[in-house]
């Protein structure tokens, strides 16, 4: 398995490869200045003794002359100890000559007859010794030596010195400087992430009892503020939907514990004396009663339960919404029909989505509106089919207040907690229509004004 | 009728085999899937009652083996898990239907009813129990030949009642077959209907035709030889 490397290690290694990689280039450029530098100086050097050796020898017109060339030179060329001079004649004659002065022939071989040199530098070593030299012809008034050879050398074996000393030097600094920047390298790092080690330690701490823990954004660097604040939103998710789990479960316990505790206070009673045969079916006709209504919270609370894991999944047929809310309206009809309540159904859609949970989703919505319609009232069911499908339920009686509506579709919600469950559902009906509809990728949404209480549902997938 | 009914939970099967011998089925029970797949194999059943899971051999395994067996006896699958994947996994099997746990007993007994009459009972054109006659073509209904003026609705929970004589048939079922209600709804609809049907014909006669079984379900009683 391979493993990345650690950040501050990384880190730690680009710094001293970056000071490396600049110190290098600095250093390079160092010495090759330094070096053009002394390559400069000794070219004028030489360029200035060629010239003064070739001054002297247009003065020369007899071989009388050429005594006195040597003194000349020789003159010019006191306080200047690393200089050599030759001058030859054409036949390889030596009219003039430093002691121990050697060139190369290669140099001597290379003139031209310009008068003017400024290039043709050459560097050679001899010895332990580094020279750079420079060769020019020349022709002069004596005709049998005409041209002369001119060549100049300078010792530059103490400009070598310098430079192997710079290097030299330059590579402890590079060394050390590399060695130093990748110590701070790792101190910067360390202290530079240590807002990494704050989510690190939030992350570490969060428990199911310490979901409020969020990262301080003002504490975080800009660069971490995205993921801390995906962080945050993250926790703030979790801690919503741990807490409506805790409270559907405590929910749920609180509504089993009404049923259980008829069944078992029942059941007691009737064994602790002999009884007729028909008080004990009476009783058995009450607990199925109360059983029938756990089971059906039961199975309610495993749709919600599957609805919530995403495991409800609409098979996709054309829902012709018209035809399915009269044959709905047909059922709910002869429940309204008791409550003097009348359904008026107008207007007509088709949508996709699943028929059977659809049919579910709208009757329980349906059979919401027929039980909180005042008696004698009207329930409206109104299909819009133009660009976006709806089906409007409208219910004439008591106003749900503004602060109530979003909580109509919570599970267990009911508008009258007071009032005994037993005649209506377990109060999951509309939280299981959300469900459906949210299943479609619809919308539902309540609202209560002027008397009127209205649920709309808001399909997205409609086909005309 | 003889039913086999493989159930490893011990009250649940007691009761069963109790509730269906009650019905008049002949009942065999066993706890085990390898116990029930010998039985399923070498007796003649009419219906096999199979719970999912089960010690040794799953229901599945079970249903399967049946199969394999060239066998096409109707299977009824019990169940505590309601998945999607497993009611596809449970028809592809060739399982005839699926009851979810918990079930109220006369879905049951209604389901196995089905299961068993299926493709053995002619449906008749003209139905008649006690003094009532349903004349199904031409949407007639007469109890000791006066005629009853019924809804479509009603007509046709008539007609359920009347197919099932004698059977107690609870309000899903009821729902479902005659409103297409395939779901719990928290409404008194089956209770206001029937009764209405009971009024149109049970009113003015001294013998009641359509009677109530308290937390069950409500059943066509044409009381022969009582």
């Amino acid at each position: 398995m391979t493993r990345r490397l650690s950040i501050t290690l990384r880190l730690t290694l680009l710094f001293g490869a970056t000071s490396v990689i600049v110190l290098l280039a600095l250093g390079y450029l160092i010495t090759q200045t330094v070096e053009h530098h002394f390559e400069e100086e000794d070219l004028d050097t030489l360029v200035g003794k060629v010239e003064l050796a070739q001054h002297a020898l247009s003065g020369v017109t007899s071989n009388a002359d050429l005594d006195g060339l040597s003194r000349q030179l020789s003159n010019a060329l006191v306080g200047h100890s690393g200089l050599s001079m030759t001058v030859l004649g054409p036949d390889g004659r030596i009219l003039f000559a430093t002691p121990n002065s050697t060139f190369p022939p290669a140099l001597l071989s290379l003139t031209g007859t310009t008068e003017h040199v400024s290039t043709g530098l050459v560097a050679w070593t001899q010895g332990e010794h580094m020279f750079r030299g420079l060769a020019a012809a020349m022709p002069i008034a004596l005709a049998d030596i005409s041209p002369v050879t001119i060549a100049v050398a300078t010792d530059i074996s103490h400009h070598a010195e310098l430079l192997d000393m710079f290097s030299a030097t330059l590579w402890w600094v590079m060394g050390f400087a590399a060695l130093l920047s990748a110590v701070l390298g790792w101190v910067a790092t360390r202290f530079g992430l240590m807002p990494l080690r704050d989510i690190a330690r939030i992350s570490r701490e969060t428990s199911i009892d310490r979901l409020n823990d969020r990262i301080q954004l003002n504490l975080i660097p800009i660069e971490l503020k995205e993921t801390a604040t995906e962080f945050n939103d993250m926790l703030a998710r979790l801690e919503d939907s741990f807490r409506r789990l805790t409270d559907f479960a405590s929910d749920i316990a609180h509504e089993l514990r009404t049923p259980i505790s008829n069944l078992m206070t029942q059941t007691h009673v009737t064994l602790a004396q002999a009884r007729t045969i028909d008080d004990y079916r009476e009783v058995l006709f009450s607990n199925v009663e109360e059983l029938d209504r756990l089971a059906r919270m039961v199975s309610d609370m495993l749709f919600l339960a599957k609805a919530d894991h995403g495991l409800i999944i609409p098979l996709l047929e054309t829902v012709n919404l018209a035809r399915e809310l009269t044959e709905l309206i047909e059922f709910y009809g002869i429940a309204a029909h008791e409550r003097d309540v009348t359904l008026q159904l107008s207007g007509s859609g088709v949508v996709m989505g699943d028929r059977a949970m659809l049919r579910r989703a709208m009757g329980n919505v349906l059979s919401n509106a027929i039980r909180h319609s005042q008696p004698g009232g009207v329930v409206r069911v109104i299909i819009d089919g133009h660009d976006e499908v709806s089906v409007r339920v409208e219910n004439s009686g008591a106003e749900i207040a503004t602060e109530q509506l979003p909580r109509v579709f919570d599970r267990f919600y009911r508008a009258d907690p007071s009032r005994h469950p037993a005649s209506e559902g377990a109060g999951l009906g509309l939280a299981i229509s959300q469900s459906i509809i949210h299943a479609h990728d619809g919308k539902i949404q309540a609202s209560s004004a002027n008397g009127i209480t209205r649920f709309t549902i808001l399909f997205s997938g409609a086909v005309n | 009728m003889k039913i086999l009914i493989v159930e490893d939970e011990p009250k649940t099967g007691a009761y069963l085999r109790q509730g269906l011998a009650e019905a008049g089925f002949v009942v065999d029970l066993v706890a085990d899937g390898i116990d029930g797949m010998h039985l399923a194999l070498t007796e003649a059943y009419d219906l096999l009652i199979l719970d999912v899971m089960l010690p040794r051999l799953d229901g599945w395994q079970l249903l399967r083996a049946v199969r394999q067996a060239g066998r096409d006896v109707p299977v009824l699958f019990l169940t505590a898990r309601d998945r999607v994947e497993d009611r596809v996994k449970g028809l592809e099997i060739g399982a005839d239907d699926y009851l979810v746990k918990p079930f109220a007993f006369a879905e049951l007994l209604a389901r196995v009813r089905t299961l068993l009459r299926r493709g053995k009972t002619k449906e008749l054109d003209v139905l008649r129990a006690a003094d009532v006659e349903l004349d199904i073509l031409r949407r007639r209904a007469t109890r000791a030949g006066k005629k009853i003026d019924l809804t479509t609705k009603e007509f046709v929970l008539l007609e359920l009642f009347m197919r099932r004589l004698q059977e107690v048939l609870p309000r899903s079922l009821i729902a479902s077959l005659v409103w297409d209600m395939n779901f719990d709804s928290d409404t008194n609809v089956i209770e206001v209907a029937v009764r209405r049907l009971r009024a149109k014909l049970d009113d003015g006669f001294e013998r009641k035709l359509i009677r109530t079984v308290r937390g069950m379900g409500y059943v066509f009683d044409a009381g022969d030889g009582e």
